[in-house]
């Protein structure tokens, strides 16, 4: 399906920088999303992943680096790598006095590409994937943001795609149309298309997404598979006890870190120490273990250590 | 499998030299009910001129000579229509569909979807322009063919009396005629050129049409002006009524083709101009 050769990744950065007059909007991204990858770009409102997507598809010039697009340069090799991209950037947007069918049909004719005689043929079927065939003749005004959006899915699905970007593909969907696009990514994915999504919803990630990066004040601070993300992530232990200042203190002497006293438990951050060695030592110190476990940090923790006040943004 | 079969197949796709994206512009532009209405407003002119002339008395007005000799030949009120809305009515009309042009997109969020396809920041530039370019040859026409059938209808053809007092038939007046709508319609094109430039600059269709319109009202003032004389023959709406000339027996050319050059160089300075913004503009909207 891919066509690109198999050590360049769909998308690739390098020094990825925009600037608005003083704003640095994206500062030096390096963005490597995979072949066949679901890769989850994540950040707060306003941390650039829509900038940034912008650049990809040529919308916007960087101020500075290099961006490579299933193997291509961009925005030099636009007209010929970009129509092998289907895109949802910043929302649906169509005329509202033309029907879906109408406005789906505009698009394939300015696709210089495009087949007029399958073009019929082509929009029914991306209107029958997002659901929208029966409402295929209304006029765009009457659609709700659910309907609008799938149509706007709906375009990226007008030709044969390697490589999918879509900007918050499920904002405005109700909790059925979020499964069903979630159902489409994946079926995209298994297609064999790289699919680059962004998104603020952090069930959807670890629902769908096999790469994750993650996106703050304009900087990619975290980019990688999703479990190497979690698992880099540092683990917690919690110590249910009723001699919670003994137990921080042992704790303390076994070389954790971060460690914080609430009534009937202690938490800390594992580090490097080996976990088997952990209750043994509180016993010996008389500590007594009413309870004992270690946390994997959820997505959320990961994101908001990631993105947090007073994180380290080194890592 | 055939031999042609077979090449579509095993062929990557190529570009298509096509009509489809101008018919697709064209079906948008024609399709929406504001301009079909402002079309319908610019027929209505010669209707009303052609009744009123008809119901009142013949006589001497201060109007366009072209409204005293209407009696004489219904053909006139085709000419008279398209003098009295050469002010403002029709560069108005190419002023709303130019200034929408680019603007109008970029306000409803269609422009980057339109540059995702990719559709090719020149190519759209190219097929906005060429819908622009037929849109004023219509609007043109239909003032021009309304006054034309209410004229006749109302008036009678027959010998038709020239500017230059000579007589001809009703066949050269209608080619006269002809060559007034095509004149006019390349004046109003290079109108449309400045609007698609300045329908680059902003994402308020409105807006864009409005600047559109006074950049026109402007050149009409400065032309007024007489101290300005040096600069008249620069401007471009100095040379639209030269289309008089076109009734003058034989044709008198010179201003026709100054007007023509004028319009030509407008036209290619700020469609250039368009694509120089557009071409390396960040697309935000």
């Amino acid at each position: 399906m891919t066509s690109a050769p198999a050590e360049t990744a769909p998308v690739v950065t390098s020094g990825l920088t925009k600037q608005f007059r003083r704003q640095i909007a994206v500062d030096r991204i390096d963005l490597e999303v995979p072949g066949g990858a679901v890769y989850g770009f994540l950040g707060p409102n306003g941390s650039g992943k829509t900038t940034t997507i912008r650049m990809l598809l040529g919308l916007i010039s960087p101020t500075a680096g290099a961006i490579s697009l299933l193997g291509t340069p961009m925005p030099a090799a636009a007209r010929s790598v970009l129509r092998r991209v289907g895109s949802l950037v910043e929302g649906p947007a169509f005329h509202p006095y033309l029907s879906g069918r109408a406005n789906l049909a505009r698009l394939d004719a300015a696709d210089r590409f495009s087949d007029p005689r399958t073009s019929r043929m082509r929009i029914d079927s991306a209107l029958d994937r997002v659901g929208l065939l029966a409402a295929a003749e209304k006029r765009y005004r009457a659609y709700s943001l659910g309907m609008r959006q799938r149509l706007a899915i709906a375009n990226s699905l007008l030709m044969p795609r390697d490589l999918l970007v879509l900007d918050e593909p499920t904002n405005g969907l109700d909790p059925q149309g979020t499964r069903e696009v979630r159902h489409l990514i994946g079926e995209l994915a298994r297609d064999g298309a790289t699919v680059l999504v962004s998104t603020h919803l952090l069930a959807e990630v670890e629902q769908i997404c096999s790469h994750v990066g993650v996106m703050y004040e304009g900087k990619l601070v975290a980019q990688g598979p999703l479990g190497e993300l979690r698992a880099g992530s540092a683990q917690t232990v919690r110590v249910d006890t009723d001699r919670t200042d003994d137990a921080a203190r042992v704790l303390t002497e076994l070389g954790l870190r971060d460690i914080s006293i609430s009534p009937g438990y202690v938490t800390a951050a594992l580090g490097e120490v080996a976990v088997e060695k952990i209750v043994p030592n509180l016993v010996n110190a008389c500590v007594p273990v009413l309870g004992f476990a270690v946390l994997q940090p959820s997505l959320e923790d990961v994101f908001v250590s990631l993105t947090g006040e007073g994180f380290d943004v080194s890592g | 499998m055939s031999a042609a079969e077979l090449a579509v197949v095993a062929s990557p796709p190529r570009a298509r030299l096509s009509t489809r994206f101008l018919r697709s512009e064209l079906k948008i532009i024609f399709g929406r009910r504001r301009n079909i209405a402002g079309l319908a407003v610019l027929a209505a002119v010669p209707v009303i001129l052609a009744i009123a002339v008809r119901v009142s008395s013949p006589g001497q007005g201060d109007g366009p000579d072209f409204i005293t000799a209407i009696a004489g030949n219904g053909l006139f009120v085709a000419f008279a229509a398209l003098a009295l809305e050469l002010p403002l009515f029709l560069p108005l009309a190419v002023s709303a569909i130019s200034g929408d042009s680019v603007a109008g997109e970029a306000n409803l969020g269609t422009l980057r979807y339109l540059l995702g396809i990719p559709a090719g920041r020149t190519r759209l530039l190219v097929i906005k322009y060429a819908a622009i370019v037929i849109f004023a040859v219509v609007a043109t026409l239909v003032v021009a063919t309304v006054g034309t059938i209410m004229g006749l209808a109302l008036f009678g053809g027959g010998e038709m009396t020239l500017l230059s007092g000579t007589q001809t038939s009703l066949a050269d007046g209608v080619w006269r005629l002809a060559l007034t709508t095509l004149y006019l319609a390349a004046q109003f094109s290079a109108l449309g050129a400045i609007g698609l430039f300045i329908s680059t600059l902003t994402e308020q269709p409105i807006g864009a049409t409005i600047a559109v319109v006074l950049v026109n009202v402007m050149m009409f003032i400065l032309n007024s002006i007489s101290q300005l004389d040096w600069l008249h023959p620069w401007l471009l709406t100095h040379w639209w009524t030269a289309f008089g000339d076109l009734l003058r027996d034989p044709i008198a050319t010179e201003s026709i083709q100054r007007g023509l050059i004028t319009a030509l160089i407008y036209a290619s300075t700020f469609w250039l101009a368009a694509w120089a913004r557009l071409a390396t503009k960040d697309i935000s909207s």
